[in-house]
C-alpha cells in the first residue's frame, strides 16, 4: 500500500517545503493559542483567588470596580482629595477630578490645568467610568490569620504530617521490598487483596473503628490519624514495590553473596536505587495528609486545638462565604506550601502518578 | 534468629533448599507484617465488625442496651426516603461526574501529547497543578467563582448575554457546581492518559495516515482502541469514587446538603446516622450496603471490560 504514495518532481519540492513550514508553523500556534485558552478558563479561579485576596470589602461591593484590586485614582486640587473620572471633552476622553457632583452636571477640574479651575460638564457624572489604579490590599491577611488561628492549624498539620509520612515510609518500604523480593506462600493473593483496598470505602471501616477507639480512650487525640500510617497502605506499597521490580535482582544477589542480610540489601541496594520512587510516595503522603478530611473531621470532634487546615479552614467555609476578601485569603495560605512543594518536585510527583496509574 | 541457627545446625544438602526457603518466608513475612496486621486491625477486623452491628440497634448513646435485631435495619433502608433520596443524588452525580472525568482529561491530555504545542511541558504542569490543591482551599475558591452576583463565572456568562444560574443555592444546579468543583482533579486522570498516548507506537500512525485516514479517522479506529485499557481504568476508578463522595459535599453542602437536601449524597446520610444521629447499627447497614454496591460494580466492570478493552499482548 505504501507504493502508492507519489515521488514528489525536483520542481514542486522547493514550493512543498515552504508550504509544509507555514503549515506547521499556522498548526503550531493555532494549537497553543488554544491550550493557552482553555488553561486561562482552567485556572481563572486561581486569578479570581488572588485578585480577590487583595482586595478590600469597598472594592468587592463596588459596582464597576476592576477585576484586579485597585483604588480609586484621586487627584489633590486645594488640599482636598477628588476622584478622578473619565471624561469625554472637545478633545477626546481625558482624565478630570469630580469637584461638585450633581445629577445632571457636574464641576470638574482638569488636573493637566487647574490653575483654570472647575468647569461644569453636561451629563450625570454616575454614567462615567472612574480611574482606577492597581493597589493591592493587605488586610486580608492578618485578618484571615487571626480568625482561622493559621498558626495553630499549620503546625498541627505540620507535625501530622511529618510523622505520617514517616511511619508510611518505614512500614510502606518495607511491605514493597517483601512483594517485591520474597516468594512467600500465598503472596499473589496477598497482593491482590492489597490492590483491592486501594477501592474499599472507608466508610465500611470507620464505624468500628470510631467504637473502638473511642473504648481505648484515641479519640479526641492524633493517635486514630497517625497510629494506621505505621501499618502501610495500599496506594504506596504498590508504587514502591513497581519501581523495587525494576531494580536488577543481580545487585541483591551479589550483596547477599557477599553475606548481605535482606534488612542490609534494603539499606544499601534497594534504598539508594529507588529514591525517585521513594520521593514521588513521600510527597504523596505529605500532600494526603495535608488534604485530609474526613479521618479528622471523625477522631477530633470537639478538640479545635488538634484540628489540621483541612477541619479546621473547613468549618469556616460557610462564615467565609460572605467575606470573599477573607476567604481568599486563607485560601491562599493553605494552598501556598503545597503549590510551592509541587513546583520544586514536580518531576518526581508526576512521574509517580504515571507509575501508579499504568502498571496496574 | 532461631531459623538461623537450625539452619547452620542441619547441614544436610537435601533440607538445606527447604531450609533457605524457610528462611526466605520468615523474611518475607517479617517485611510483610506491618501490612498484615494492618490490613487485620484496621480493615479486615473492622468489616466484619461493621457486619456485625449492622445486625444490632448499636446506638453509641447507650452502648449497653446493644441486642441483635436481625434484618431489621435493612429492611428499615428499603421504607428510609432518606436512603432513597440521597442514592438518587448519588447516581444522578455519578451520570454527570463519570463521563466528565473521562472527557476533560483526555482533552487536556491530547491537547497536551499534541505534537504542535509549544512547551508542552508547561501546560502538562499548570493543568496538573489544581490536582494538589487542598480540597477545602478549592472549595472557598469555587463558592467566590460560582457567587450568582459577583463570581467571575456569572460575569463571563453575563457579558454573552447568558444569565447564569444561582450555583450553590438553587437544588437544579448544586450537582453541576459540585462538579465544576471536581473538574480540578483530573490531573491524575490527564497523566495516566497521557503516559498512554504516547505508549501508541508511531508506525499504527504512519500506516493510517499511508491509507488516507484524516486526524478523526485515526483517534476514533486507532487512539480510542490502543489506550482503552486506561480509559476503562478510569472508568471503573471514576464510578467508584462518584460512590465515595463525600467531603467536597460536606465542605459545600454541610450536614444537611443544602441546598434543599440537593447534596445530600449517601455517604452523607450514612455520617450523618453514625456521628451526627449515633445510630452506628443502623449506619452500619448503610455501610455494609455500599460496600456491596462498589464491589458487584467493581466486578461487573471488569468482567464487562474483559470484552471492550483491546490488550496489545491478545
Amino acid at each position: 500500500m505504501a507504493a502508492a504514495t507519489a515521488k514528489p518532481t525536483p520542481h514542486s519540492y522547493a514550493s512543498s517545503t515552504l508550504n509544509r513550514q507555514l503549515r506547521g508553523f499556522m498548526a503550531k500556534s493555532s494549537v497553543s493559542l488554544f491550550g493557552l485558552l482553555l488553561l486561562s478558563v482552567f485556572l481563572m479561579p486561581l486569578g479570581y483567588m488572588v485578585s480577590t485576596a487583595f482586595k478590600d470589602d469597598a472594592e468587592l461591593s463596588a459596582q464597576n470596580a476592576p477585576l484586579w484590586p485597585a483604588s480609586a485614582k484621586t487627584y489633590t486640587y486645594q488640599g482636598q482629595e477628588y476622584p478622578l473620572y473619565l471624561v469625554p471633552t472637545e478633545q477626546g476622553v481625558k482624565q478630570m477630578a469630580l469637584v461638585a457632583p450633581h445629577r445632571e452636571d457636574s464641576d470638574f477640574v482638569d488636573p493637566a490645568n487647574p490653575e483654570a479651575g472647575p468647569f461644569t460638564w453636561q451629563g450625570r457624572y454616575r454614567t462615567l467610568a472612574p480611574v482606577y489604579n492597581f493597589a493591592p490590599k493587605f488586610k486580608n491577611f492578618p485578618e484571615a490569620w487571626e480568625q482561622v488561628q493559621f498558626g495553630l492549624l499549620f503546625r498541627n498539620t505540620f507535625v501530622l504530617a511529618i510523622i505520617s509520612t514517616l511511619g508510611t515510609l518505614l512500614s510502606c518500604i518495607a511491605v514493597a521490598y517483601g512483594f517485591a523480593r520474597f516468594n512467600v506462600p500465598g503472596k499473589s493473593i496477598l497482593f491482590v487483596i492489597l490492590i483491592s483496598t486501594i477501592v474499599l470505602p472507608a466508610q465500611v471501616t470507620i464505624i468500628p473503628l470510631f467504637i473502638f477507639f473511642t473504648k481505648i480512650g484515641w479519640t479526641g487525640t492524633w493517635l486514630p490519624l497517625l497510629v494506621p500510617a505505621f501499618f502501610a497502605n495500599a496506594y504506596d506499597v504498590f508504587l514502591l514495590r513497581q519501581y523495587f521490580m525494576t531494580i536488577p535482582r543481580q545487585l541483591d544477589e551479589a550483596a547477599m553473596i557477599d553475606g548481605a542480610s535482606p534488612l542490609r540489601i534494603l539499606w544499601s541496594v534497594i534504598i539508594p536505587q529507588a529514591i525517585p520512587a521513594i520521593t514521588a510516595v513521600t510527597l504523596f503522603h505529605f500532600f494526603f495528609v495535608w488534604n485530609d478530611y474526613f479521618s479528622p473531621l471523625v477522631y477530633l470532634v470537639g478538640k479545635e486545638d488538634l484540628y489540621p487546615i483541612s477541619v479546621g479552614l473547613g468549618k469556616l467555609v460557610g462564615t467565609f462565604s460572605r467575606f470573599p476578601g477573607l476567604a481568599m485569603a486563607s485560601a491562599l495560605m493553605a494552598i501556598a506550601l503545597p503549590v510551592v512543594i509541587f513546583f520544586l518536585a514536580q518531576r518526581q510527583f508526576m512521574q509517580g502518578v504515571v507509575i501508579t496509574g499504568v502498571e496496574k | 534468629m532461631t531459623v538461623a541457627s537450625e539452619a547452620s545446625a542441619q547441614v544436610a544438602a537435601k533440607t538445606g533448599i527447604s531450609q533457605m526457603k524457610r528462611r526466605e518466608w520468615s523474611w518475607g513475612f517479617l517485611f510483610l507484617s506491618p501490612w498484615l496486621l494492618g490490613f487485620f486491625f484496621f480493615t479486615g477486623l473492622p468489616i466484619l465488625a461493621t457486619l456485625y452491628y449492622s445486625f444490632t440497634d448499636y446506638n453509641l448513646v447507650k452502648p449497653d442496651e446493644i441486642k441483635l435485631i436481625g434484618l431489621t435495619n435493612y429492611q428499615r433502608m428499603l421504607t428510609d426516603p432518606q436512603v432513597a433520596q440521597s442514592m438518587g443524588v448519588t447516581l444522578k452525580f455519578a451520570l454527570i461526574a463519570v463521563p466528565l472525568g473521562l472527557i476533560i482529561p483526555l482533552t487536556f491530555a491530547v491537547l497536551v501529547n499534541s505534537k504542535h504545542l509549544l512547551a508542552p511541558n508547561f501546560f502538562r504542569t499548570l493543568f496538573f497543578m489544581p490536582t494538589i490543591i487542598p480540597v477545602v482551599a478549592s472549595v472557598m475558591v469555587f463558592q467566590g467563582v460560582l457567587n450568582a452576583q459577583s463570581g467571575w463565572i456569572n460575569m463571563a456568562l453575563g457579558g454573552l448575554g447568558i444569565e447564569g444560574p444561582r450555583w450553590l443555592s438553587d437544588p437544579a444546579w448544586a450537582l453541576w457546581a459540585l462538579n465544576l468543583i471536581g473538574l480540578w482533579g483530573v490531573g491524575n486522570n490527564m497523566l495516566i492518559l497521557l503516559a498512554s498516548l504516547q505508549g501508541v507506537p508511531t508506525e499504527l500512525y504512519e500506516a493510517a495516515i499511508v491509507d488516507g485516514a484524516n486526524a478523526p479517522q485515526r483517534f476514533f479506529n486507532i487512539t480510542i482502541p490502543m489506550i482503552s485499557p486506561v480509559i476503562f481504568y478510569n472508568l471503573t476508578l471514576g464510578v467508584i469514587f462518584a460512590f465515595q463522595y463525600f467531603v467536597v459535599a460536606m465542605l459545600v453542602g454541610g450536614r444537611n446538603g443544602d441546598p434543599q437536601s440537593a447534596t445530600m449524597f449517601y455517604n452523607l446520610n450514612l455520617y450523618r446516622t453514625a456521628f451526627v444521629f449515633n445510630e452506628m447499627g443502623y449506619a452500619g447497614a448503610l455501610a455494609w450496603t455500599l460496600f456491596i454496591i462498589v464491589m458487584v460494580l467493581t466486578v461487573l466492570l471488569f468482567t464487562v471490560g474483559q470484552r471492550f478493552v483491546y490488550y496489545a499482548s491478545d
